[in-house]
C-alpha cells in the first residue's frame, strides 16, 4: 500500500428487514404518508386551480361529512368497499390473485337487477333473501371458471380474472338493451320506483341499515373463518406454498376451487347491495372500478378486516370530498382520481419503511 | 369489396394502438413486472402530447407542423416514462406489490388523462373543442400521393400516418432484441428465473428498471396514436375506453412475442369493429360479438397453460418481485 493514500468515503444505504415494528410506529409512518400526501395534492391543486388548498380541504370535509346525507352516502360508500375487501381476503391469503371483483359484482348485480324486473311483486322479505341468494350464486359462476382452470392447469388467474371483468360489462350491455327504460335511452332506469319491489327496506328510519347490517355479518362470518376454522388454516397453509400444503395432505385443488368460490360468491353480494341497497338500477359503472379500489384497500390492510376498514373509510372520505370540491371549482369528478392516486401512491410507498429499515451507512474505503 | 377495404382500413385502425401497448408490455413482462399500469400509462401518454401540442398552438402565433410534432412525441413520451418509474419505483426499489401498484396507476392515469382532457379547454380560456390541427396533419397520411393512389393496395397499405408504420417496426426490433441480443437473452432470463440471473452476474433491478420504463414510452405512443391519428387531435372522455386491457389480453394471444401481436392486433381490431360490418346484427347480438375479443384471450389462456410448452408460457417469475436476501 503507498504511502498517500487517500480515503474516501462512501454513503450506502442499508437495508435490513425488521422483525416486527411496534404497531403505534406502523402508523405514525402511515400518518406521514398521507400528510405527505396531502401536502403533494395541495401543490396539484393550487397548481390547477389557484385556490388556497386550506379552502380545498376544507371542502374535501363538507363533501365527505358536511350534511347529514352526505354522511349516509360517505357510510353506505364505505360498508360496500369493506364488504368487497372481505371477498377478496380469503383469495389473497391464499395468494390467488382474483382480479376479478369488478366482474362478480356485476354479476351480482344483475341478477338482484334481473329477479327486482322479473319477481319485483314476490313479498319483500322472500325477495330480498332471493336476491341475495341469487346474486352470490352470480358472482360464484363467475369465479368458477378461473378457480377450476387456476387449479387444473395452472392458468394465471389474474389474467383470466381480469378478462372476465369485460366479458361481464358485455353481458351487462347485452342485458341493457333488454331492460332499457324507457326504451332508447340505453340505461335501465331506476327500477320498481313506484312499488320498491326488491330495495332494501328503511330500517331504524335510514336506507342503508340493511347494508350496514349485511356487510357487518359477512365480516365477522370471515374473520372466524379465516382465524378459526379448519378451512382457514387451511387456506393460509396453501398461501405459504403448495407443497408444503401437498405434503401435509391438504387437497390443493380443493381448496382452490372452495376459497375462490366463497371469495366470488361474497363479491356478487356486493353487487346486491350496490343494486338493492343503493343505485336501485344496473349499468357497466355499477361497480365503478370499486372491484380495483378494494384490492388496493385489502392489501394495504394486510388482509386484517379493521385495517381495511379505516382504508376504505378514508378513500371514501377522500373520494367523496373530492367530488365536492370537483363541482365547487367547476372541475371535472376526474379530480377526485387524481388525489386518491396519490394517495394511494404514498401508502402503498410506506410500507416499504414499515418492512424495512433503512439506515445511510458511512464506510471508508482505500482509494488506488 | 369497398366494405371489404373499408373493414380492413378500419380494423387496422384499430389494431395500431393495441400493438403499441402489447409490444410495451411484452417488453415489460419479460422482465417478470407484471405491469396493470399500461391503460392508465396510455391514457397518460395520449393526454401529454395532445397537452404539449395544443399549448404550442395555441401560444405561436403560426405554428409549424412539425414542431408540433416534436413537442406531442416528447410530452407524450416523457409522460408514459414518468409513470413507468413510479410503477418500477414502487414495485423494484420499494418492493411493493405489482398488482396493486399497477391497478393504482391505472386508476391514476386514466383519471388523469380525463381530468386534463376534460378541463383542458377550459383551463385555456373557453376556446372550446380541443383541436391541433397543425399537428394532427403531421401525425396523418405522409407518404406521397401516388403510393397513396394506387388502387385496392393503396389505400389498405400505404394511407397512414407514420405511427401506424412505427407500431410494426418497433415489434419487430422488440422481437429481434428478445431474441437475438444478449442484453434480451439478459432480460429473459430475469423475468424466468431472478436468483439465477443475478448469480450470473446480471444486474436484476437495472433490467427490470429500463424494460419497464422502455416498455411504458411504447405504450403511451399507443395512446398518442389514438388522440392524434385516429381522433385527428381532438379528446373524448374515456374515448379510449378498454383498449389498454385489450393490449394486456393481446400480449396473452400473442404468447409474448411481440411479431405474433402484428397479426393479433389485426385480429382483436377486426373483431372491435366487426360488429359494424355484419349485415342484419340487432344491437343485443352486436354487444355479443364485442365481447369475442376477451373470449378468445381466455380461450387461448387456458390452452396454452395446458398444453404447457415452455416457449409460450408467460415469464416464470411474472408478477413476483425479487429480493436478493429473501433467495
Amino acid at each position: 500500500m503507498s504511502t498517500n493514500t487517500k480515503k474516501i468515503s462512501h454513503k450506502t444505504l442499508h437495508l435490513t428487514k425488521r422483525d416486527s415494528i411496534a404497531t403505534w410506529k406502523a402508523w405514525v409512518i402511515r400518518l406521514i404518508a398521507v400528510l405527505l400526501a396531502l401536502i403533494i395534492c395541495a401543490f396539484v391543486i393550487v397548481g390547477i386551480t389557484g385556490e388556497n388548498p386550506l379552502n380545498v380541504y376544507s371542502g374535501i370535509i363538507d363533501g365527505a361529512v358536511g350534511s347529514k346525507r352526505r354522511i349516509w352516502v360517505t357510510v353506505r360508500e364505505t360498508v360496500v368497499l369493506l364488504l368487497i375487501g372481505v371477498g377478496l381476503m380469503p383469495a389473497f391469503k391464499m395468494r390467488f390473485w382474483n382480479l376479478g371483483a369488478e366482474g362478480q359484482i356485476l354479476m351480482g348485480g344483475a341478477a338482484a337487477a334481473a329477479l327486482m324486473i322479473y319477481a319485483g311483486n314476490l313479498p319483500p322479505v322472500l325477495l330480498i333473501i332471493l336476491i341475495l341468494i341469487a346474486s352470490a350464486c352470480a358472482g360464484i359462476i363467475w369465479g368458477f371458471l378461473p378457480a377450476f382452470f387456476k387449479a387444473h392447469f395452472n392458468t394465471n388467474e389474474s389474467l383470466f380474472t381480469l378478462m372476465l371483468n369485460y366479458v361481464a360489462m358485455q353481458i351487462i350491455t347485452f342485458l341493457i338493451v333488454f331492460w332499457e327504460n324507457p326504451s332508447g335511452s340505453n340505461s335501465v332506469g331506476i327500477i320498481n320506483s313506484a312499488n320498491k319491489g326488491g330495495w332494501f327496506p328503511k330500517i331504524f328510519g335510514s336506507d342503508y341499515t340493511l347494508n350496514i347490517i349485511i356487510v357487518v355479518v359477512v365480516t365477522v362470518v370471515m374473520t372466524v373463518y379465516m382465524k378459526y376454522t379448519k378451512h382457514g388454516y387451511e387456506i393460509a397453509v396453501v398461501g405459504e406454498s403448495h407443497n408444503t400444503a401437498n405434503y401435509a395432505g391438504i387437497n390443493v385443488k380443493k381448496v382452490v376451487v372452495r376459497t375462490m368460490l366463497i371469495s366470488a360468491g361474497i363479491c356478487g353480494i356486493a353487487g346486491a347491495v350496490i343494486v338493492s341497497g343503493a343505485s336501485h338500477t344496473i349499468s357497466t359503472s355499477t361497480a365503478g372500478g370499486r372491484g380495483f379500489t378494494a384490492i388496493i384497500v385489502a392489501w394495504m390492510a394486510n388482509l386484517n378486516p379493521l385495517g381495511m376498514l379505516l382504508v376504505s373509510a378514508f378513500l371514501v372520505f377522500m373520494q367523496q370530498g373530492a367530488i365536492q370540491i370537483a363541482s365547487q371549482y367547476g372541475l371535472n369528478e376526474n379530480a377526485s382520481d387524481i388525489i386518491t392516486g396519490i394517495i394511494i401512491f404514498f401508502l402503498i410507498g410506506c410500507e416499504f419503511f414499515i418492512k424495512y429499515k433503512v439506515r445511510v451507512k458511512k464506510s471508508e474505503e482505500d482509494a488506488a | 369489396m369497398t366494405l371489404l377495404l373499408t373493414f380492413l382500413v378500419a380494423a387496422i385502425g384499430q389494431a395500431v394502438p393495441l400493438l403499441f401497448g402489447a409490444t410495451g408490455e411484452i417488453l415489460t413482462e419479460k422482465s417478470g413486472n407484471l405491469n396493470l399500469g399500461i391503460p392508465g400509462i396510455m391514457y397518460m401518454g395520449g393526454i401529454s402530447g395532445l397537452m404539449g401540442a395544443f399549448l404550442y398552438e395555441n401560444n405561436v402565433q403560426d405554428p409549424s407542423t412539425f414542431v408540433g410534432v416534436m413537442i406531442a412525441l416528447v410530452a407524450s413520451l416523457l409522460a408514459s416514462c414518468l409513470g413507468g418509474l413510479l410503477y418500477s419505483f414502487l414495485t423494484v426499489t420499494l418492493r411493493s406489490n405489482q398488482n396493486v401498484v399497477g391497478l393504482a396507476l391505472t386508476t391514476f392515469g386514466v383519471g388523469f388523462g380525463n381530468f386534463f382532457g376534460g378541463s383542458l379547454s377550459k383551463l385555456a380560456g373557453g376556446v372550446g373543442q380541443i383541436s391541433v390541427a397543425h399537428t394532427a396533419e403531421g401525425f396523418g397520411a405522409f407518404l406521397p400521393s401516388f403510393l397513396r393512389n394506387i388502387p385496392v393496395i393503396g389505400k389498405v397499405l400505404f394511407s397512414y400516418g407514420f405511427l401506424t408504420y412505427l407500431s410494426i417496426v418497433i415489434a419487430v426490433i422488440i422481437t429481434w432484441f428478445l431474441t437475438k441480443t444478449r442484453k434480451g437473452l439478459n432480460l429473459i432470463a430475469v423475468g424466468e428465473d431472478p436468483a439465477v440471473a443475478d448469480a450470473a452476474g446480471i444486474d436484476v433491478v437495472k433490467n427490470k428498471y429500463y424494460s419497464t420504463l422502455v416498455g411504458a414510452m411504447i405504450a403511451g405512443l399507443g395512446g398518442l396514436y389514438f388522440v392524434m391519428e385516429y381522433l385527428h387531435g381532438t379528446w373524448s372522455n374515456n374515448g379510449f375506453g378498454d383498449r389498454g386491457w385489450l393490449a394486456i389480453a393481446l400480449v396473452i394471444l400473442a404468447l409474448w412475442n411481440p411479431t405474433n401481436a402484428i397479426w393479433g392486433s389485426l385480429v382483436f381490431g377486426a373483431l372491435y369493429v366487426l360488429y359494424i360490418y355484419i349485415p342484419g346484427l340487432t344491437r343485443a347480438s352486436s354487444e355479443l360479438v364485442k365481447m369475442l375479443p376477451y373470449v378468445v384471450t381466455i380461450v387461448v389462456l387456458v390452452l396454452t397453460s395446458k398444453r404447457n410448452k415452455p416457449e409460450n408460457q408467460p415469464p416464470s417469475a411474472l408478477g413476483r418481485a425479487y429480493f436478493r436476501e429473501e433467495r
